[in-house]
């Protein structure tokens, strides 16, 4: 039996042991892909489409492919998860379509990425009729993040005081009035990083966009909502797995992982700014 | 016989299979202020809050019997809800000021009954915020967050944004629960002003507090109600034994 002491020492380090070999991997990768990526992104990088097989040129057209489909799921999916989870967390009743309810969401969050891509596939591309497109993409990158948002939603508005929706109601507010004037605004915080948070995971990923949207190269911008585009995670893909010699695309490889990287973080930096606005705003 | 302002007759309430007011007849006169009194648990908070129908927020919970605010029939099929509780203000046990401007605190009310007109909006804020003893206070930094007012100074802007959707009765749950005695003060010399031109229910656990503002008393006790009067007479000369326990102290 080993003493108290030790069995805590043993504990904590143990613990300290884990965090150290996350935060090694971590950084391990990081300085991998920025510094033989740094080297690549240069202005020419990124405001040029691929040439020649993708040995040469830039990236333009995959990264504004993904710029275009991350903002595009965020317009399909914020109305659709806002309002999922006020109806769920203001409106429903406690009971066992809620929870039969609220585990679906669950799993729908932890369902593999290509199943997602298969059913816009189904749905939108052909049952739709809006074949690989931009939209059909967008929407299936949405409903990728829907139950992310769906959750942290719902989490916002669970935290709000109910103190503020009886005050609200007790000066004859509707509930819509409630929902509208107090509720929402006050988690707002919370729903905006829901939403940033689920597509820039869905747009980092290739599986929801290889049948929907991605295309294998495209000199020029999409131009409508019905076209085809470039993506980064597919077109990292095909530069490290389909190119005739992939030691020839290495540098490409890393300054796509570089820049999809930023793209990523990008997008996670302003959901904590747009938090920090609101936290500061509606503090209670 | 002063007017009456609210009629309840027979008020039975359960919280799901529990039942917490038992047979309950009460008449609360107009511009008059009546105190709720009795011991944790008897039922005070459930009996305030069937006057608003803000019961129906509570799921499970089921209210019988007749409730009259002058001719309106709370809990009649074509009861009015939101028409209810704009007629019935409303101020909670810890104050609740919106994490927002003082001025949005009070002029929220306003706006949502349709009042948009800026000007209107101005003078019924100041207007509410004047008869609620705030407004010398506040006066210069109406866009501030009401967040940072004091503690006896929040409960006065829920007051006075309780005001703003002009009222007729104002109901208080231990308005001053979380109030240190000067800000009691305050608030309850607001409540003795009140009643001159609003019908006031207060819920109290201080004795003393209730003998100060009420003119009439009702003394609840494990969901009925046991006693009920003018404050003076009744803690003078209580009729029940129960009533009397409690107001020397002895019980509770
Ligand atoms: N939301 C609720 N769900 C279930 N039971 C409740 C609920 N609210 C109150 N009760 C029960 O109803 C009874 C009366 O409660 P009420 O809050 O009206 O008492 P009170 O007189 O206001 O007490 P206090 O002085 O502690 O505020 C209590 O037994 C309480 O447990
Ligand atoms: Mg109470």
């Amino acid at each position: 039996m080993l003493d108290r002491r030790t069995t805590q020492a043993v504990v904590f380090s143990s613990f300290l042991l884990c965090v150290a070999l996350v935060v090694a991997i971590l950084f391990f990768v990081l300085f991998d892909i920025i510094s033989k990526g740094i080297a690549m992104v240069s202005w020419e990088f990124l405001t040029q489409p691929p040439r020649n097989n993708m040995r040469e040129g830039g990236i333009l057209t995959p990264m504004v492919g993904t710029i275009l489909l991350s903002i595009g799921a965020m317009i399909a999916a914020l109305p659709v998860g806002v309002l999922t989870a006020i109806y769920l967390s203001e409106y429903a009743r406690e009971g066992r379509a809620l929870s039969l309810v609220n585990s679906a969401i669950s799993n729908l969050a932890g369902l593999p990425s290509i199943v997602f891509g298969l059913f816009g596939l189904a749905v939108f591309v052909n049952l739709f009729g809006f074949g690989p497109s931009l939209l059909a993409g967008s929407l299936t990158l949405g409903l990728m993040s829907l139950p992310v948002i769906i959750k942290t939603s719902q989490e916002a508005f669970a935290s709000i005081p109910f103190s503020f929706r009886e005050a609200s109601l007790a000066l004859g507010a509707t509930k819509w009035q409630t929902i509208r004037h107090h509720l929402l605004p006050y988690a707002m915080p919370g729903i905006l990083t829901g939403l940033i948070l689920g597509v820039s995971r869905a747009a980092g990923e290739t599986a929801p966009i290889l049948f929907t949207v991605a295309a294998y190269f495209l000199a020029t911008m999409p131009s409508s909502v019905f076209d085809q585009s470039m993506a980064l995670p597919y077109h990292l893909y095909i530069l490290s797995t389909q190119s005739f010699n992939l030691r020839a695309t290495q540098n490409v490889q890393y300054g796509t992982a570089l820049v999809l990287l930023s793209v990523v973080l990008a997008l996670n930096s302003a959901a904590i700014i747009i938090r920090a606005y609101f936290r500061r705003k509606y503090r209670w | 016989m002063k007017e009456c302002e609210i009629s309840a007759r027979g008020i039975n309430v359960w919280y799901g299979p529990k039942q917490a007011l038992f047979d309950v007849s009460l008449d609360i006169y107009k511009n008059t202020v009546t105190s709720l009194i009795g011991p944790s648990g008897c039922g005070k908070t459930t009996f305030l809050r069937c006057i608003n129908r803000m019961n129906d927020l509570i799921p499970f919970c089921r209210v019988e019997g007749k409730l009259m605010i002058k001719d309106t029939d709370v809990y009649g099929k074509e009861a009015d809800v939101l028409s209810i509780r704009k007629k019935v203000g409303m101020v909670f046990q810890t104050p609740n000021p919106f994490p927002k401007s003082i001025y949005e605190n009070v002029a929220y009310g306003p706006f949502i009954h349709g009042v948009r007109d800026k000007k209107k909006l101005d003078e019924i804020v100041r207007h509410s915020l004047q008869e609620a003893a705030l407004w010398d206070e506040v006066k210069d930094e109406l866009n501030k967050s009401a967040l940072m007012l004091s503690g006896g100074q929040k409960q006065r802007l829920c007051i006075a944004r309780a005001l703003a959707v002009e009222p007729e009765i104002i109901v208080m749950d231990e308005p001053c629960a979380s109030l240190d005695p000067i800000a009691t003060a305050k608030i309850e010399d607001l409540i003795t002003r009140l009643k001159e031109k609003y019908t006031v229910v207060i819920v109290t656990h201080n004795i003393q507090q209730a003998a100060r503002v009420s003119d009439y008393t009702a003394y609840f006790y494990l969901g009925k109600m046991v006693e009920y009067g003018k404050t003076a007479e009744m803690f003078e000369n209580p009729k029940e034994k129960s009533t009397e326990l409690y107001l020397t102290g002895r019980f509770g």
